[in-house]
């Protein structure tokens, strides 16, 4: 018997064995940190290429009172090219301002009613055709935009044009309801059902329990998904080029044509000269883009993050 | 079966009767045939192992239970007289007078204030806001009789998460009293809490005897013998054996009874 069993190696010998997960483990963990740092590697790749294309136009030809307080965005001009954003701004604003008003209470709703009221199969169903809605490429909602909704307002509203303010609003809400709702019922969902079942082992109704338990409870994620729609509005560019009318303008009432800070760089770089001073002041455009998505971003990170620090 | 008749004045001098008690999570039957009368103004465990359905017995006081849409009810549960899975019952006010104590500590996430009024406001007959004057009348009342109000004077701003587990159970039992409960239904309050704890909160239901019925579900066998006048042993969904917890503890009369307080199973 005892001829049969393998002398033991001493244990020892054994100690500073590596074997094959061993090396998998480590290639795993470069890699991972390889994807990680990727991630951190572009962001600052972007913002330094963007700098760097821009900043020769802040630097030499920039006039503040011109490029923040003009309406005037000339830079083909023969005689003398001027470049004030005000319009371009006051559309991008009022486009997402419009926006926002459309997609806040709609993908509140919807989140509310699939986190909350949605069981079984109709929750899973939502939950697949609200992901699929945000899939949908934005130049589609341009088409949209412009061939049903362009002539439904026209229609409707007996106005001349019907790419405007309100038309690209709606399209740019419809798309960023989705995302909001996915996310804000993360939010919802978030919230320990504990906070539920204790409020309805006191006899709250469902509607007491969201607007006294879970909305207050969930308050953070939903604004985080707020803003994250916000800056999803702000950056969109293909839809709103092709709904919104495109033409520079201060917009006084929901059936004017403007144009975006976005759709401007996206329908202008394609003609300039590489160098050239209007191709400078497009990538100032896109600092100004970058600049205030990262805010609205940092601000969504921040209220998410300081009250759960404040909290533990 | 014949206990079904039960005179009506038997039937309100007691907390809780239920008849024929059947209770099914889908497919699964959890109770079955569940006959007790639980005496008013005492305290009475509920003992037994993991999955006997002691829990679903005291969730179906509350009807809480009903927040699974799969959960079917037969049976009567009388309440002081009354049956609350009759038709013309309002589910909000059997929950709101059988008030729950849960497992784990839920304060809401508000202040600790707002956790003591959330019932007291969900009920009130007026509308709009409360009176400063009641309102602070209600938490200082509310906290005083869960010997926490020294404790939290203070604070009564603060967020109740903040709150240790003791602490919190506390709040849990004190956002009941302004409602008014007959009954308090307390599912193993204690389990999430450290010896000291559990004594501290053990003290305070047994201040509320008397006050209030106290029905308490209870993995711990000392608990239930130090903490209760009455105590019902289940097994399997049924009620095995019902008496005064001294005799249940020296003289149990079932096997299955003795078996199970002496660790043999469970």
């Amino acid at each position: 018997m005892t001829s049969d069993v393998a002398p033991r190696t001493s244990p020892l010998s054994d100690l500073d064995r590596r074997d094959a997960a061993w090396y998998w483990d480590k290639l795993a963990q470069v890699l991972i940190l390889v994807a990680g740092l990727s991630g951190i590697v572009a962001v600052i790749g972007i913002f330094v290429f963007i700098t760097k294309e821009g900043f020769g136009f802040i630097s030499e030809s920039l006039i503040p009172a011109e490029f923040f307080g003009s309406i005037a965005w000339r830079p083909t001009s023969e005689t003398r090219p001027t470049y004030g954003i005000l319009a371009l701004a006051a559309g991008t604003a009022s486009v997402t301002g419009l926006a926002m008003l459309i997609a806040v209470p709609f993908s509140l709703g919807a989140a509310i009613y699939i986190g909350e009221f949605a069981e079984g199969k109709t929750r899973e169903a939502l939950k697949v055709l609200v992901e699929l809605l945000a899939a949908i490429p934005s130049v589609v909602w341009g088409f949209i935009g412009m061939t049903i909704l362009n002539p439904l307002i026209i229609d409707v509203f007996d106005v001349p044009v019907g790419l405007s303010v309100l038309n690209a609003g709606v399209i740019l809400g419809l798309m960023a309801a989705p995302i909001m709702t996915t996310i804000a019922e993360d939010a919802l969902k978030a919230v320990p059902d504990g906070y539920r079942e204790a409020a309805e082992a006191m006899g709250a109704t469902r509607w007491q329990v969201i607007f006294q338990v879970v909305l207050p409870a969930a308050k953070k994620g939903l604004v985080a998904a707020v803003l994250l729609g916000v800056g999803r509005g702000f950056g969109e560019t293909m839809a709103v080029l092709m709904a919104s009318g495109h033409a520079i303008n201060l917009p006084t009432s929901p059936f004017d044509s403007v144009r975006a800070i976005t759709a401007t760089i996206a329908a202008e770089l394609g003609e300039t000269a590489h160098g050239s001073e209007h191709y400078k002041a497009l990538f100032t455009l896109g600092i100004l883009l970058f600049a205030v998505t990262f805010v609205i971003n940092l601000t969504a990170d921040i209220v998410v993050r300081g009250r759960s620090r404040k909290k533990r | 079966m014949g206990s079904a008749n039960t005179p009506l004045a038997t039937a309100t001098s007691l907390a809780i009767m239920t008849r024929d008690l059947n209770l099914w999570y889908g497919d699964f039957q959890a109770l079955f045939d569940v006959d007790l009368d639980i005496k008013s103004g005492i305290i009475t465990a509920l003992i037994g192992p993991s999955g006997c359905g002691k829990s679903t017995l005291l969730r179906s006081v509350n009807r809480i239970t009903e927040r699974l849409g799969y959960v079917r009810t037969g049976g009567s549960i009388h309440v002081h007289g009354k049956n609350i899975l009759d038709p013309d019952v309002e589910l909000l006010q059997v929950r709101r007078q059988n008030g729950m104590v849960f497992q784990r500590p839920n304060p809401l996430p508000l202040s600790i204030r707002d956790n003591v009024t959330f019932g007291y406001r969900l009920h009130r007959e007026e509308r709009g806001r409360l009176a400063r004057a009641e309102r602070d009348r209600i938490v200082e009342e509310s906290l005083t009789k869960v010997l926490l109000w020294d404790a939290v004077k203070d604070k009564l701003d603060q967020p109740a998460i903040e709150l240790s587990l003791e602490e919190q159970q506390k709040l849990c039992i004190a956002r009941l009293l302004p409602m008014r409960p007959q009954l308090l239904l307390m599912d193993e309050p204690c389990s999430a809490l450290d010896p000291q704890a559990t004594s501290a909160i053990e003290e305070l239901i047994w201040d509320l005897r008397g006050e209030y019925t106290v029905v308490l579900v209870t993995h711990n066998m000392a608990q239930a013998r130090r903490a209760s006048d009455e105590c019902i042993f289940m097994l399997m969904g049924r009620v095995i054996e019902h008496s005064d917890t001294g005799r249940m503890f020296v003289t149990p009369t079932h096997t299955e009874t003795a078996d199970y307080i002496e660790g043999r199973y469970g």
